[in-house]
Parts: structure tokens; C-alpha cells; sequence
């Protein structure tokens, strides 16, 4: 069925009509081509989207204290709600399915005051009192020195981790941040690491003009006593994000004298809300790129199928010839069904390779842009190669009614019209 | 060759059933050249796709060869076709997009000869008809006797055991026509052939063996 001289009969009837044959192949080429250049961009848009998730892992809850809106326990409301050492331990000795609890105090910030300094210069910097395990849960790479570690927490050492750009604006390129001092808030801080974020946008600005230092440090150095302000936690792997944050919420409410049903008092935010969220989106997203791709390549496999049919019309008298010559009824048919494969074929791996193409190439253009919502458009070569698949099938079963329709001719029928 | 014994034949396809042959005996010797005549619609066609194995018949018998012709797969058909008969039309029926050359060779193409191989063959069948200069022209570029020369290549190089010509010299000047029947004599005294033509002309049909005069889907006359 394979033979070369087939390929030259097949090829002899393809080109004999260029424009018909060019026609007939743009429909599956621009089904393909559209499907490719829409399931990258579909890639590109959640890679841009995604991106933004870096950095922090996808199940952080993060607690607050607010204000009480409800009388309860003889307490009037409008009280703030303060969160405590207490309340640390409570939490981590109650909540079985909590994996890690790094609470957290946080001075000035993003277009605060000036609290830090060093040799004149001065900026104003976010700094956080922090266990060493928020690095579990805020990831980012530590470009020299070290992370905050246990010892620094339990002998209330004085040392600072530095974000990138707070080693800029305070060191001069040629000095070295690690070892020198930074003054903050009137206590010196020693520089032992110096770090880069992960995250993006707008993260990422302020990540990098952060300084980490030891939570219970923090605390006596800048008479904060107790005090808490935020809860950092992931849950046990396998519970939900979603159930930790009610469950701290609730035992919250009753260590804190807030009314169970006081929804201001606690604020809580976790990523795996805004994940499912977007992933949802996402999951949209592509399902409607397959629907209208799968629709498009249909609507260019039945033009195969279509103007396959009027070329077997058309050529009924040269099926007849060839059939009172000895053509039999299978070498039609497989002439025709191998003519739709190949025409399909054809044209499909060329809107493959240039949709592939295509999308590398924006790829390549993008690397090194600063991009927010559009990234790495790429396509997976399974789907690509599992399309070729369905694109020869596609082939085939747009031959398949010509083909019986060719093969139908009798001799007699198409030689009559002498 | 060919013996027929009481073929009927009907088209059921028209308002009412039309019975075209009815009851025809006949038979033709090998090496026999048999001319068939008769008024147009007196069945001629039908008979020869009969005969071509290219229709099927109701009732009778037909025994190509000593091998009983009925009933046939359109493979088995197809086969048979190919192998012994070869047919000559009207209309040449060429495949025009082919050269003279390709279209002599196309029957060995459907019995997997190789292409080369074909070709030269078919090199030596246009040589046979006087046309071998004309191999590479397009059937549009020949003379329509150059063309029925093109077809009887055509007919021949499967070395069949009976030749089939529907009106062979219907769409020809009488000098090429008898330039094609000259042609067909040769053949038929160089190769032994047996051949079956269908004609209205008496000229033609005065240079065969034997006429068959159909009327009315009988046979009216065997000389
Ligand atoms: N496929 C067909 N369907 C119906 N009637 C047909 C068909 N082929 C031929 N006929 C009819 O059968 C009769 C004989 O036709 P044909 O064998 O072609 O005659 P001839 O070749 O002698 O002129 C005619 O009346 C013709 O109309
Ligand atoms: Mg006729």
C-alpha cells in the first residue's frame, strides 16, 4: 500500500490543482496553527500569573490582630485585639494540623520613617522580627552569609539578614555588607546574610528593601514585650490551608475574649484561596482554548472531507478508466484515503511547527523582560505530538466518505457519457 | 474463447423494467476477429460490458476461457480484467494528465510492474502502433487517431486474451479509420488475438472474420 508509486500517483493528483490542494490545507493548518499559538499564550498568561506565587509557598495563612466590633465577656467592643507570646504557644500545643507557626513584629515599612542608617546614609526600610522558620513558608535566596538560625532566637543575638537593595543603598559597591553594622531605631544590628527575593511586581520591591531580624530581639530592643503581630503558618501536608486558618481563628477567639461570631476581630489571609482561585481560572481558561481549537480543526478536517468529495466527482471518469483497467476497489480507496492523510498531515505539521515556532520565538524575546502578566509561552511537546496524532486520524477520517464514494464508481456509469 | 448461452439482460433502473438482451447464444474461437452491429439502443454496449466483465447479466452463462464469468467480486472482477481482456472506447477514454507513454503503462501499474520497467514496455507498444516519437505528449496534443493508437497500446501490453472495442472508429475520419482497423488486422494475425468490435460501419465490418447482428437484444444474424 506503501509503495513509492503510489506516493508518485498521490503526489501527481495534489499537485495537478495547487490552488485546491493549498486551499483545502489552510483550513487544517490554521486549525493547528491557532491551537498552538492559543495553548502557549493560554501557558504564557498563567507562567506570568503564577510567577506571582513564587516566593511564598501556596498554602501560607497569615493572622492579625483588628479591632472588635461585638461586645463579649463583659468587654465592650472597639477594643484591638493584641496576640501574644501566650498565644503562640497555646496554638502550637492545640493545633494538630499545623506544620509551622512563625509569628512575626514588623517596624516602619514600604514609605514609612527613616529608621535605619548606616555612616550618614538612611532609608526607609521594612524590618521584620522573624523566626528562622519563615524561610518555610517566604522563600528567597541568600546570595551571601547566612538566614536568621535557631541560636540567633534563643541568645537574642543582634544580627540582621538584608535584602538586596537595602545592601545597595547602605554599602558602596566595594564594600562588604557582612560583619558591618546598620543602626536601627537606636540599637546596631550586625550584618550576617544578605538575600534576593523571589517574589514579583510590587512583592518584590518591598521584599527587597526588607531587613530580617531575630523575633525575640526584636522584641527587647524595641520594647515590644510580648507583643505579636502576625502569625505565619502552613498546614501538616494533606490538611487544608483554608481549615487551619478557622481553626486558629476560632481558638484565637476564645484565648482573646472576642465573640465567636466578631468577623473584624481576626483578619486572616491564605494563599491557597487565591491559588484555587487562579487555578480555577486557569483550568477555564484552557478548557475553552481545547473547545474552540478541537472546533477549529474539525471545521478544517470537514473542508478536507468536503472538497475531497467534489474532487472524486470530478474525477469519476478517471476512476472508471482506471477501474476497467484493473484498478480494484481497495487501490481507490486507499488512493483517496492516503491522498486526505497526507494533505492533512502535511498541512498539520506545518501549522505545528510554525505555531511551535512561533511561540519560541516569543519565547526567546521575552527572556530577560521584565514581564508581569506573560511569560514562557510554551507549548508541551506531548500535546504537540498527541495533536499530530489526532491530525492524521483527522486525515483519515476525512477520506473515509470519499473514499467509499470512489470506490462505489462502476466503469459503465463513468464511461457512459461517450 | 467466449461462449454465451441464453444471456439475458435487464436495466431496472427506468420507469419500467427494460429487458436490452434477450437470450443471446453466441460464441467466438480464440483468434477470432468478430465484428458486432446493429441499430443503436439494439444493445451493443451492453453485450460488450458483459462480455468486458464491466456489468453483471440476470440469467444465462458466460464462460471466458473455459472460467465461468458470474457473479464475480468487483476484486476477482477487477483482476480478470486486467489480466485478459483489454478495452478499446469511442472516446479513447485517456487519462489526460498522463503522457502517452504513462497511460499505455498504467495497466501494469495495477499488476505492480515497476515503474521503469512499465515504461520500457510501454516504449515497445508505441513502437508496435507507429506512435513511439509521440511517448511524451499529452493526450491533448495527439490526432484523434494518434490517440486511438495511444488506447490500443493501451489495450495490449497486458498481452489480454480477448480485445474489446466499442466503436473504435466512430469518432474518426474514414483514412484513420481504416489505418486503426489495418492496425487491428495486424495485430489480430501477428498476436493470435481474439477481438470483439462494435461498429455501424459496413466498411469496417466487411474487413472482420465474422459479423453478429443484434436487434432488439437478439441475435438476428451470425455469419
Ligand atoms: N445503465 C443503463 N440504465 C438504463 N438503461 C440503459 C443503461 N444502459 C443502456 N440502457 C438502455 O439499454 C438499451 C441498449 O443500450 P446500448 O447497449 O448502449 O445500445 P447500443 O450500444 O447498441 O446503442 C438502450 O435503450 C439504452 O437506453
Ligand atoms: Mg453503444
Amino acid at each position: 500500500m506503501f509503495e513509492l508509486d503510489k506516493w508518485q500517483e498521490i503526489w501527481g493528483t495534489i499537485t495537478r490543482n495547487k490552488l485546491r490542494t493549498f486551499l483545502t490545507m489552510f483550513g487544517v493548518f490554521w486549525g493547528i496553527f491557532m491551537l498552538m499559538i492559543m495553548l502557549g499564550s493560554g501557558k504564557g498568561l498563567e507562567n506570568g500569573v503564577m510567577d506571582g506565587f513564587n516566593g511564598v509557598s501556596k498554602n501560607a495563612v497569615f493572622v492579625w490582630g483588628q479591632t472588635t466590633t461585638m461586645a463579649y465577656g463583659g468587654l465592650l467592643p472597639g477594643r484591638f485585639v493584641e496576640m501574644s507570646n501566650a498565644d503562640v504557644a497555646a496554638i502550637k500545643a492545640g493545633c494538630k494540623n499545623l506544620d509551622i507557626l512563625s509569628p512575626r513584629n514588623q517596624l516602619g515599612g514600604w514609605r514609612g520613617g527613616n529608621l535605619v542608617t548606616r555612616k550618614g546614609k538612611t532609608s526607609p526600610f521594612t524590618v521584620y522580627g522573624d523566626y528562622s522558620e519563615i524561610a518555610f513558608i517566604q522563600s528567597f535566596k541568600i546570595t551571601s552569609g547566612r538566614f536568621l538560625n535557631p541560636f540567633d532566637l534563643s541568645e537574642n543575638r543582634k544580627v540582621a539578614v538584608i535584602g538586596d537593595q537595602v545592601a545597595k543603598i547602605l554599602f558602596d559597591s566595594t564594600e562588604v555588607p557582612i560583619g558591618d553594622y546598620i543602626y536601627i531605631k537606636g540599637v546596631y544590628f550586625q550584618v550576617i546574610g544578605t538575600f534576593k527575593t523571589l517574589q514579583q511586581g510590587g512583592d518584590a520591591e518591598r521584599e527587597s528593601n526588607s531587613i530580617y531580624v531575630p523575633f525575640t530581639t526584636f522584641q527587647k530592643a524595641f520594647n515590644y514585650g510580648d507583643d505579636v503581630s502576625w502569625f505565619c503558618m502552613t498546614p501538616k501536608e494533606g490538611y487544608s490551608a483554608e481549615a487551619l486558618e478557622s481553626e486558629v481563628k476560632a481558638m484565637l477567639s476564645s484565648r482573646l475574649r472576642i465573640h465567636p461570631d466578631d468577623s473584624n476581630a481576626i483578619g486572616a489571609w491564605n494563599t491557597e484561596k487565591e491559588f484555587n482561585k487562579l487555578n480555577g481560572l486557569f483550568s477555564g481558561i484552557g478548557a475553552f482554548v481545547w473547545v474552540v481549537g478541537i472546533g477549529t480543526l474539525l471545521a478544517g478536517i470537514i473542508g478536507v472531507s468536503n472538497i475531497m468529495l467534489i474532487v472524486v466527482k470530478e474525477r469519476t471518469r478517471e476512476i472508471g478508466i482506471r477501474k476497467a483497467l484493473g484498478a480494484t476497489p481497495w487501490s481507490i480507496t486507499s488512493l483517496i484515503l492516503q491522498e486526505a492523510v497526507v494533505i492533512t498531515t502535511l498541512a498539520g505539521y506545518t501549522g505545528l511547527v510554525l505555531g511551535i515556532g512561533l511561540m519560541e520565538g516569543l519565547n526567546i524575546m521575552l527572556q530577560g523582560q521584565e514581564t508581569e502578566m506573560f511569560k514562557r509561552p510554551e507549548i508541551n511537546l506531548q500535546i504537540a505530538f498527541a495533536s499530530l496524532v489526532v491530525i492524521v486520524f483527522g486525515g483519515l477520517l476525512a477520506g473515509l466518505i470519499p473514499a467509499r464514494k470512489a470506490a462505489s464508481i462502476t466503469p459503465i456509469e463513468a464511461l457512459r457519457n461517450e | 474463447m467466449i461462449t454465451l448461452k441464453q444471456v439475458q439482460k435487464s436495466y431496472f433502473n427506468t420507469a419500467t423494467p427494460l429487458q436490452v438482451l434477450k437470450g443471446i447464444d453466441m460464441h467466438v474461437a480464440e483468434g477470432e476477429f468478430v465484428s458486432i452491429m446493429g441499430s443503436s439502443g439494439s444493445g451493443k454496449s451492453t453485450l460488450l460490458n458483459i462480455l468486458g466483465i464491466l456489468d453483471d447479466y440476470d440469467s444465462g452463462s458466460y464462460e471466458l476461457a473455459g472460467t465461468l464469468v458470474k457473479n464475480l467480486s468487483q476484486t476477482t472482477a477487477a483482476r480478470y480484467r486486467n489480466r485478459f481482456l483489454g478495452f478499446v472506447f469511442q472516446s479513447f477514454n485517456l487519462l489526460p494528465f498522463k503522457t502517452a507513454q504513462e497511460n499505455v503503462a498504467l495497466p501494469l501499474y495495477y499488476q505492480k510492474v515497476s515503474r521503469s520497467k512499465r515504461n520500457q514496455i510501454a516504449l515497445e507498444y508505441l513502437d508496435k502502433v507507429g506512435i513511439r516519437d509521440w511517448a511524451h505528449h499529452l493526450p491533448a496534443e495527439l490526432s484523434g487517431g494518434q490517440k486511438q493508437r495511444v488506447a490500443i497500446a493501451r489495450a495490449l501490453i497486458s498481452k489480454p486474451r480477448v480485445v474489446l472495442a466499442d466503436e473504435p472508429t466512430g469518432a474518426l475520419d474514414s483514412v484513420t479509420s481504416q489505418e486503426v482497423i489495418n492496425l487491428f488486422r495486424q495485430i489480430n494475425r501477428d498476436e493470435k488475438l481474439t477481438m470483439l468490435v462494435v461498429t455501424h460501419e459496413n466498411e469496417v465490418a466487411a474487413q472482420t472474420d465474422r459479423i453478429i447482428r443484434l436487434k432488439d437484444g437478439q441475435i438476428l444474424l451470425n455469419e
